[in-house]
């Protein structure tokens, strides 16, 4: 029996009235991968904090090697080996790979010589680990893939013998995140030990070797992952059966809702990241577009909700004209009946430093019903944030809680909910359920499903394909800022995969 | 995803915190003293007797606390909408030129209870259409709010001597000021109230605007909190891009908070004006509008820690003359190092000692800190 990594025994911790973990023991062993799953604010994120220093736990034992410890800033755990890569990386944009990697492991006075050393201490990483990235180039210039990888090394640059990552592959396109596993692998083969917490079950089986299931703040099982199914962890995380696959009837398309034709949006340095693109979305489907991150989905949910000018187009709302190249504004496009969820509900879709109540009137503020005068109606607005947490089911309940507070899938919930409980005409949604629990998952799919049959036209982007495929009635396919081709729901993952790649487009070229 | 965050409750972050940071300033003030020879214990009595001891200091205190609230608020208005107003100074300097129009043209014909309404919507419009300027650049040209409002108070102050050594002063005078009021433009003092509680009073300028800057500090906290502008406000500030997405101009409300921020301190003149001096002299804001910065970050940003800490700088005002009088090793000099000591501690270097009070609180109740304090909602 290989020896424990770390050993947390009978953790418990509370954040006033929420007991986020209750009575947690867990056992990794030493160079295995180690999956963490639960519902979204099942406590996952708050046990990995614990451990990485950021928080104490009110009583329960770490040991890490066998031996006890306390840990009670990062810089503890990281003296003991302890690596920890956040879903939102800490790195300093406009400093380079080294300059990052080395940021307060700086251990000379004069930053020359750490550099020096630095420089080949990396490459020697890199080389051992497959972990390639350019040392000097600067970060903000890097795809995500690229910077999570920078973490990963600032991590083992640190000597990290046990590596957290959070929710690592959220923002990862399917490639990156098959990159980010042979890395993992390649960790594990060196003996190094691994924690993953994802909502992935897929990436569960295929990477782990023994996987924990949270549940309100209880650890409820530990597996071998390879004597479970994604049925029975499932089952585990949320207490009752779970449909992965929602089902739903056929549509009936009624009236053009959304019609946009000869699109073109450039971004902040003027690259064109749509171009002449044109479709139309009905009353009562659900049109899903899928492709490859940074394919000029996020450019062409921002334009068609006004946050974004486009060049030129034409766009109709439900049979009248938007002008999107100056004058429409989001509040404008709201009142006639565009709700919109936001692909980054951090900075965009919520305030996290609001309470609650006070998000989910977001964007609505000017609605009569949340107003008396020139005053917010107060009352008014914690009956509607209560009603839709009852609704939601957004935990914990408490609408003076600051968002911030919040688990990621229960933000989510909060954006969610403010934008289909005002009965929109049109919906568009960008990633619906990045970050958000299988349970959370199903029950975001069939209230999707509920506005398609109650005749709203729905337009859902996102990365991940089993959603576009069991969410959509059509699905287009965005490579490179143009439309490249439309499949019904039964197109196959590989029929998809080579036109997100490009791959057809170049075909029907030649 | 979760941020990690240790939060401590409401009374140790609005009451611990600038409690610390209060007695590390005044430790280190109290070395100032000793350094030039005269004992800091003294030194700290006669301060606070100063300040306190006698009817009259009180209302010394108070009346120099109702300039800092008008600055206080003024300031905290525009943070709030995440914009930095240095201009406070210069505002409340064109604001008096506001209130001297109207005094000059009505009191003679005028009582002071039809004046004083009219001066204060006049110090307000015009504090804040000199607000408005510097923030009509910010969001039409991009121009930062912190450049353009210190040079505007550069201006300011150019215009007002300008006008006070020609136009605005009378034939033959030799100062640069206004002529006198009559008493139709005097405010009442507010002195029979402190006498009330058996206090002697011989001459302090406290005056009515003392009760208007309490109701402005309420007007404030409505409407930060209160209302849908303010709410607005509190969105652009927290994240422009949530404040675009929910349909909130950048410019409107840009231009909104700089009005508020301006005419509250514009009508910060109001006090010395017309409840002090009874007419409008060169450089009367003296550095209010730079002391409102301190006030407002001292006071968290909300009105009811921005009234406590302006009676805190009013309290070192006056006491701090008194010090002056009494220990003549104490130079006016040295009464600006110990604000500057203050300003140091409880403003610029509010953070410093947080990290390690956080890390007190997390040993001794681990509950304590993560529950969210129910943030500065007053009510
Ligand atoms: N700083 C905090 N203050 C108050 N409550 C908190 C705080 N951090 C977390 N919580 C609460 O603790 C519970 C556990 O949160 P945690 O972030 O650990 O969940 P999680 O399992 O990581 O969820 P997700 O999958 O959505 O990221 C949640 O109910 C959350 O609201
Ligand atoms: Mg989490």
């Amino acid at each position: 029996m290989a020896q424990a990594a770390i050993e947390l025994i009978g953790i418990n911790k509370s954040f006033g009235a929420v007991r986020a973990n209750r009575d947690i023991n867990l056992e990794v062993a030493r160079g295995t991968i180690h999956g963490i799953v639960g519902e979204n604010g099942a406590g996952k994120s708050t046990l990995m904090s614990i451990l990485y220093g950021f928080y104490q736990a009110d009583s329960g034992e770490i040991r890490v090697g066998g031996k006890p410890v306390s840990i009670s800033t990062s810089n503890d755990a990281i003296a003991l080996g302890i690596g920890m890569v956040h879903q939102h990386f800490m790195l300093v944009d406009n400093f380079t790979v080294l300059e990052n990697v080395i940021l307060g492991a700086e251990n000379d006075a004069l930053l020359k010589s750490s550099i020096a050393k630095a420089r080949s201490e990396l490459e020697r990483l890199e080389r051992e680990y497959g972990l390639e990235v350019e040392p000097d180039a600067v970060i903000e210039e890097l795809p995500v893939g690229l910077q999570q990888r920078v973490e990963i090394l600032k991590a083992l640059y640190r000597g990290a013998e046990i590596l957290i990552l959070d929710e690592p592959t959220g923002v990862l396109t399917p490639a990156e995140a098959d990159h980010l596993f042979r890395i993992l692998k390649q960790l594990k083969e060196q003996g190094k030990t691994v924690v993953l917490i994802t909502h992935k079950l897929r990436e569960i089986m295929a990477i782990t070797d023994t996987v924990s299931v949270m549940r309100q703040g209880t650890m409820v099982a530990t597996r071998v992952t390879k004597e479970t199914t994604v049925g029975e962890l499932a089952e585990l995380m949320v207490g009752r059966r779970v449909l992965l696959r929602v089902e739903k009837g056929q549509s009936e398309a009624g009236a053009i809702k959304l019609s946009v034709k000869n699109l073109t949006v450039k971004d902040q340095r003027g690259v064109t990241m749509v171009d002449d693109v044109s479709f139309d979305v009905r009353g009562g489907e659900i049109v899903g577009i899928a492709g490859v991150a940074g394919n000029g989905q996020s450019e062409l949910l921002e334009a068609i909700s006004g946050i974004r000018h486009a060049v030129s187009g034409e766009v109709m709302l439900e049979g009248k004209p938007v002008d999107l190249t100056g004058k429409a504004d989001p509040g404008e496009l709201r009142d006639r009946g565009l709700a919109h969820v936001p692909e980054d509900r951090h900075h965009v879709g919520l305030v996290l430093a609001f309470e609650e109540n006070e998000n989910s009137i977001l964007g609505y503020h000017d609605d009569e019903r949340y107003l008396k005068g020139p005053f917010l109606n107060v009352d008014a607005i914690m009956a509607d944030a209560k009603d839709k947490i009852e609704k939601y089911d957004i935990r914990p309940g408490n609408p003076r809680l600051r968002t911030a507070n919040f688990s990621g899938g229960n933000q989510q919930k909060i954006v969610l909910a403010r934008e289909m409980e005002q009965d929109p005409g049109v919906l568009i949604v960008g990633q619906p359920t990045r970050g958000v629990d299988v349970g959370a998952i199903e029950f975001i799919h069939k209230r999707l499903i509920a506005m398609r049959d109650q005749g709203k036209a729905v337009l859902v982007v996102s990365v991940e394909l089993d959603e576009i495929r069991s969410l959509s009635d059509r699905i287009l396919v965005m490579f490179a800022g143009r439309i490249v081709g439309e499949r019904g729901p039964d197109a196959t993952e590989g029929e998809l995969g080579l036109l997100m790649a490009g791959v057809e487009h170049q075909e029907a070229a030649e | 995803m979760s941020t990690p965050y240790a939060k401590l409750p409401a009374w140790a972050d609005y009451g611990l915190i600038p409690l610390i940071n209060l007695s590390v300033a005044f430790i280190v003030a109290g070395f100032v003293v000793m350094l030039v020879g005269e004992n800091p214990f003294r030194a700290a009595v006669i301060l606070v007797e100063g300040a306190f001891g006698k009817g009259t200091g009180i209302a010394f205190t108070l009346f120099y606390a109702t300039t800092f609230i008008f600055t206080g608020l003024s300031v905290a208005v525009a943070a709030h909408c995440s914009l930095f107003n240095i201009g406070t100074e210069g505002q409340a300097y064109i604001g008096g030129l506001g209130i001297a129009l109207v005094c000059l043209s009505f009191d003679s014909v005028l009582p002071w209870w039809v004046i004083f309404p009219i001066a204060i919507v006049a110090a307000a419009v015009f504090g804040a259409l000199w607000g408005f300027i510097p923030a009509y650049l910010q969001a039409k040209r991009g121009s930062h709010i912190v450049i353009t409002t210190i040079m505007f108070n550069f201006i300011a102050a150019s215009v007002m001597v300008y006008l006070l050594v020609g136009p605005l002063k009378p034939a033959g005078s030799q100062a640069p000021q206004t002529r006198n009021f009559l008493a139709g433009a005097e405010l009442p003092k507010l002195n029979w109230i402190i006498e009330l509680f058996g206090a002697k009073i011989r001459s302090a300028p406290l005056n009515i605007c003392f009760l208007l800057a309490l109701v402005m500090a309420f007007l404030v906290w409505l409407l930060i909190w209160r209302t849908k502008l303010g709410y607005e406000m509190r969105t652009y500030g927290h994240s422009p891009k949530a404040a675009r997405y929910a349909g909130i101009s950048e410019t409107r409300i840009i231009l909104t908070a700089m009005m508020i921020s301006g005419a509250l301190a514009g009508m910060m003149a109001l006090n010395p004006v017309m409840g002090d001096q009874h007419n409008v002299a060169i450089d009367f804001v003296s550095g209010a509008g730079y002391v409102g910065i301190a006030v407002a970050l001292m006071g968290r940003l909300h009105p009811v820690g921005i009234v406590l800490a302006a009676i805190l700088f009013g309290m070192l005002y006056q006491g701090g003359a008194e010090l002056a009088f009494e220990m003549p090793a104490i130079s006016r000099d040295m009464i600006v190092i110990i604000q500057g000591l203050v300003i140091l501690f409880a403003g610029a270097l509010e953070h410093m000692f947080r990290p390690y009070i956080q890390a007190v609180f997390a040993s001794f109740s681990p509950k304590a800190v993560g529950i969210e304090a129910v943030k500065g909602k007053g009510a």
